[in-house]
């Protein structure tokens, strides 16, 4: 068996897949990325590798991408997370055309080919607006976890309107709404809703064509799934096993992949 | 005959109580947090702790600020743009050119010799270059508000802060130190940066002296040099500015009490 690692350092979390030859995962982890982010990414390899009892060694070749990936030191490879994200997107959505990455700060939306190459892109490189960072910050303010938020989100009955388009703001937004007594499910969707008005304009900035995909941290809320494909009038399809996270390092795992047979090619050559 | 002004804040929660002849005889100053109508209740029982008075003794209380119209023992409202502008004039009054930096918004406002707002510009739609800003250096350092001004005042070698959103600003604080960059340089480039945004917000009201400098970033010695520096001019400041827009709707208080004028007043 061949094996590659794809170590994706986002700016929130630090996410790492290993890799078959057949683009079967055998483990994945994912921890906050800090501000060391060569630590991250060694220790997120380490635990990934425990997990399922692998030897470092046994490890082919290893692809770092995302913000981070240039202190990753233990990377063969370092690749755009564009192009991995487009790539291992593609692998488990192959008819997708158009990809929206909604991570902690930045948000991508990708017009990606047929082969899972990037035509056009999009990124929130000025502004917070639409990142996930602001519903971590909601859920924390409330009392719970991030991997609360898809559940408490779908249970809404009335959810709430923030109108701010700053993050910071609507952060304000929300903590008034939660001293006028409103419902922590109301609440919480509002805030999801307000972060899908925003990641879908970036959409469409891209001349997004469907089919639609869904990637990202955030690609396990259900309510944002729905709301994009409402207002963007065409199913947003995600990842499967709510792999969403791990599209980046996936990607890079696989590119790793296609790197590592090139060059035995040429050696055999 | 004592009024009052109370200004609810987005981030902080001012009180003053004032003299029919101005004399301010107490002061009071809460987080706002969440519940609005109790940070403004707060904040003005600490004023009228201070001015040994009680809540019967105060003939008028003008709400101002972003939770104005939450604080129900309010006799009135009127905008934290026209108390600014009323307070920075009675505290300095050569001012024509006002600049508040708040926790979340920063305002410029053009005023006339009687305090009158000629022109305004303020950050309605974005955080970038308020208070916040120091916020995020002050959680993203693990440092309190108050010790970065003195910080920056030590800095050699400021760093070029790159980020406008103020989300982005804290990843970018702890990329400069990963980068192995010195703590006051990067406060210093944090400083610089809420500075040359909010003298930019100046400039489009249009600079005219005297400027006057305003709301709780004031108490910020760096920050106060800096912006003296990039106007042109020293910047007026006293120990009374951070309480400058209660003080304004103390002002206009005032006004409904001895001349039966309403408070009330349109936009701004």
């Amino acid at each position: 068996m061949t094996l590659t690692a794809g170590i994706d350092l986002g700016s929130s979390y630090t996410k790492v897949a290993l890799v078959d030859e057949h683009g079967f995962i055998e483990s994945t982890y994912m921890r906050k990325t800090g501000f060391h982010f060569a630590d991250a990414a060694e220790e997120s390899l380490r635990v990934a590798l425990e997990q399922k009892d692998i030897s470092r060694s046994d490890v082919d070749y290893i692809a770092g991408t995302g913000f981070g990936r240039y202190a990753a030191e233990i990377s063969d490879l370092s690749i755009t997370e564009l192009t991995c994200h487009a790539y291992g997107t593609h692998r488990w959505l192959p008819e997708v055309r158009t990809v929206l990455d909604a991570g902690g700060q930045t948000v991508k939306a990708l017009r990606i080919d047929e082969v899972g190459r990037v035509t056009a892109f999009r990124l929130n490189d000025k502004c917070a607006a639409g990142a996930g960072a602001f519903l971590q910050k909601t859920v924390e303010y409330l009392g719970y976890d991030i991997t609360d938020i898809a559940r408490l989100s779908e249970n809404a009955q009335d959810p709430v309107t923030v109108s701010s388009v700053c993050t910071v703001f609507a952060e304000s937004e929300i903590i008034n709404h939660l001293a006028a007594d409103r419902a922590v499910e109301d609440v919480c969707a509002g805030a999801v809703i307000a972060l899908t008005g925003r990641a879908a304009q970036l959409v469409k900035r891209v001349k997004a064509e469907p089919p639609f995909g869904l990637t990202g941290g955030l690609a396990s809320i259900k309510l944002l799934t729905d709301k994009l494909g409402e207002i963007l009038g065409s199913p947003f399809a995600v990842p499967p096993d709510g792999l969403g996270a791990y599209a980046g390092a996936y990607g890079a795992a696989l590119l790793a992949h296609q790197r590592l047979q090139k060059r035995t090619e040429l050696v055999s050559a | 005959m004592l009024v009052a002004g109370v200004d609810v804040g987005s981030t902080q929660t001012k009180a003053v109580v004032m003299t029919g002849d101005h004399e301010i005889l107490g002061r009071g100053l809460c987080p706002t947090g969440a519940r609005l109508a109790e940070a403004g209740q707060t904040a003005f029982n600490l004023a009228l702790e201070e001015s040994k008075f009680a809540e019967p003794d105060v003939s008028l209380v003008v709400g101002t600020g972003y939770g104005r119209f939450n604080i129900d023992f309010g006799d009135a409202q009127v905008t934290e743009i026209s108390c600014h502008a009323r307070g920075a004039v009675h505290l300095f009054p050569n001012t024509r050119s006002v600049l508040d930096i708040g926790g979340q918004d920063t305002k410029a406002i053009k005023v006339t010799a009687d305090g009158q707002v000629v022109d305004f510009n303020m950050n309605d739609k974005c955080a970038a270059g308020t208070g916040r800003f120091l916020g995020a250096a002050s959680d993203a350092l693990e440092l309190p508000l108050g010790e970065l001004g003195p910080l920056a005042q030590t800095a050699k070698n400021p760093v070029k802060m790159t980020t406008t959103c103020t989300v982005f600003a804290e990843s970018e604080i702890l990329g400069w130190l990963a980068k192995g960059r010195r703590v006051e340089d990067v406060v210093m480039g944090v400083h610089q940066a809420i500075a040359s945004r909010s003298v930019a917000l100046l400039r489009r009201a249009g600079i005219e002296p005297e400027v006057t400098f305003t709301g709780g970033v004031t108490r910020n010695t760096a920050m106060v040099e800096l912006i003296s520096e990039m106007v042109g001019s020293e910047v007026n400041t006293n120990e009374e500015s951070h309480y400058c827009g209660a003080i304004g709707a103390g002002l206009y208080a005032l006004d409904q009490v001895l001349t039966g004028a309403s408070a009330e007043r349109g936009m701004p």
